[in-house]
């Protein structure tokens, strides 16, 4: 039997919390699985530095792939299975793809990317299509197998419906992190009835749409959506840990460029500082790594980064007030110039943040053309985009909301040196909207 | 602090509004490709790049008052047009020097249409590709835009115009 079609002797299962038991009987995905890049998936947590305020968010990438492989094999082996508009050949690209979606984020992914200017996309195309075990494992399917996995993860491959199930405004992607993070944080938010959701999808043309009778479970599952966003992903004491976290990377590539000698070399980062990076270097990396930076840099000489090590492990993080940018932007000069006088350098112990440097986002229809919306299968067969019918998701879709905060350490501004402006500062930051 | 929000608000201010959020998203990536240094992360979607954080951006400076944002009901869908306030102009001043070095950039692109821009901004996307591998990936995630080979070429001697 050639390799795409080889199935184990006996189906693997794995325990999962959210789906209780995720299945395996391809032999490719059992390898792929077992393969090393595969493996460092466990070594990422999925919600970064969320587990500093909701300490059961420990959970890591590597159980997300699989949850999103499950709910794919779900929708593909049961669900369209014998559907006339469901393509069968498709079956292995789409699991390969929802097992190796996320395969290219690195420890702490969105601080990281932000700093070092460099994209989890570019890697998980260079993984699936370079030198790699996972790459190996994709060639004996066949040539051009690897190159499709990568597509469909791009969004450019040409089936449409299989991209959909990916990555779209309800995906199995989204369904699964939203049950699992729920289930890690212990929120009581973030669950809905993927089982009915499952049962109404449908593959039509080029998407996957949902029949009309199913609208009040795609209601629960933007409204988890919508309660997960600014429940936990913006959770405004995360959002502090991600400053700190961001500022570490600043400050030790800002030392690099400078020439300071560190007490710890930061080998692992150096290819990072002088962008000469490969695609060993990212995967050498991973939050295991990093940690152990963290802690050799709290007795580094340099006061900013042993400081904001020591921070980040000890989770000592900066305080934090709301602001209205609209009306107090020019304020943040002043306070920046007083940081300043006081001693404190603003470029690292000032920091504004808004829902923007997200990269969560909640459910908007949008304009044609913008986004492809969630559709609505109607019994006459017409589609109709889901806030024309939902009452509850126009609420959530067509209010605008967003939230600022600026970030400082409130410790610092308190102790005896430089009095009279700390208390300035101390009223200017009372005063509410900075 | 804020500098992100302020480069797009510049940017719109130079093109003296724009019509349409899918034009806007398209016109941002083009110059993101031409090394313009706009930070908003683009991925490839249904439509072509698309950048979620570009949509909150604009969200949040309309909030802060300084975007309008008028809305146009056109039946099936709604079209957005965005302006700079007055504010938006003092706030665009924090910015220490225009995001174009040429601004007769924005006027460029505003004056193509929509369909124009996502032409654009698709085959830049696949701008690491050979031209004829760029064109046969274009046919298949935008099949049924049906591009002609008239305007594929304008495009491409469009992307050399503005990169010149």
């Amino acid at each position: 039997m050639d390799y795409a079609n080889q199935k184990l002797a006996e189906e693997k299962v794995f325990k999962d919390p959210v789906h209780r038991y995720i299945y395996v009987r391809d032999q490719v995905i059992w390898d792929l699985i077992n393969s090393r890049e595969f493996q460092r998936l466990r070594r990422i947590k999925q919600l970064g530095t969320s587990y500093l305020v909701f300490h059961g968010a420990e959970h890591s990438r590597f159980s997300h792939s699989l949850g999103v492989y499950e709910i794919v094999r779900r929708i593909s082996d049961d669900m369209f299975h014998g559907r006339p508009e469901w393509d069968e050949s498709e079956r292995l690209v789409v699991l390969c793809a929802a097992l190796l979606h996320d395969l290219g984020h690195g420890p702490f992914s969105h601080s990281f990317e932000k700093v070092f200017n460099v994209d989890h996309e570019n890697f998980t195309r260079e993984i699936l299509l370079g030198d790699t075990e996972v790459h190996q494992i994709l060639m004996k399917v066949s040539a051009d197998f690897p190159k499709k996995v990568a597509e469909v993860i791009a969004k450019t491959y040409s089936n449409k419906q299989v991209v959909s199930l990916i990555s779209s405004q309800i995906d199995a992607d989204r369904m699964d992190y939203l049950q699992r993070d729920a289930y890690y944080t212990g929120v009581s938010y973030g669950h809905f009835d993927m089982e009915r959701i499952l049962r109404v999808m449908r593959p039509l043309e080029d998407q996957v749409v949902i029949k009309a009778s199913g609208m009040h479970a795609v209601e629960d599952y933007i409204m988890s959506r919508y309660q997960m966003y600014w429940q936990v992903y913006f959770h405004p004491v995360a959002r502090s840990a991600e400053v700190i976290l961001r500022k570490i990377l600043q400050r030790a590539k800002e030392l690099h460029d400078s020439g300071y000698e560190f007490a710890q070399p930061p080998t692992h980062f150096a290819a990072f500082f002088d962008r000469s990076f490969t695609l060993k270097d990212y995967l050498a990396l991973d939050e295991g790594v990093m940690m152990t930076y963290f802690q050799l840099w709290m007795n580094e000489r340099d006061p900013i980064l042993s400081d904001m090590s020591d921070r980040f492990v000890n989770r000592r993080l900066f305080q934090y007030v709301d602001f209205d940018p609209g009306k107090d932007y020019r304020k943040l000069g002043e306070l920046a110039s007083l940081f300043k006088k006081a001693g404190i350098d603003p470029d690292y112990y000032l920091v504004d943040d808004s829902t923007s440097d997200l990269p969560y986002d909640f459910y908007r229809p949008g304009e044609e053309g913008e986004r492809l919306p969630i559709h609505l299968l109607m019994p006459n067969g017409d589609i109709k985009e889901l806030s024309r019918l939902s009452q509850i998701v126009e609420a959530i879709s067509g209010k605008r909301r967003t939230d600022y905060k600026l970030y400082f350490p409130a410790e610092l501004l308190v102790d005896g040196k430089k009095k009279a402006i700390k208390q300035q500062i101390v009223e200017m930051l009372k005063e509410g909207g900075v | 602090m804020l500098q992100e929000h302020a480069k797009i608000v510049d940017f719109i201010a130079t093109a003296d509004g724009i019509t349409g959020r899918k034009k806007m998203q398209k016109m941002i990536y083009i110059l993101k490709k031409l090394g313009v240094p706009f930070q908003e992360k683009y991925e490839f979607h249904i439509y072509g790049p698309y950048s979620e954080e570009l949509t909150a951006r604009v969200e949040e400076l309309c909030d802060m008052g300084f975007l309008s944002e008028e809305l146009e009901d056109k039946g099936s869908y709604v079209q957005y047009k965005y302006a700079v306030t007055k504010e938006g102009a003092d706030f665009r001043g924090t910015l220490k020097e225009s995001i174009l070095d040429s601004p007769e950039v924005a006027g460029k692109l505003n004056g193509k249409s929509s369909r124009f821009l996502e032409l654009t901004a698709t085959l830049l996307y696949f701008d690491h590709m050979e031209r004829e591998e760029q064109i046969e990936k274009l046919h298949i995630v935008k099949a049924k835009l049906n591009f002609t080979p008239d305007e594929i070429e304008e495009a491409y001697g469009f992307i050399a115009e503005l990169r010149q």
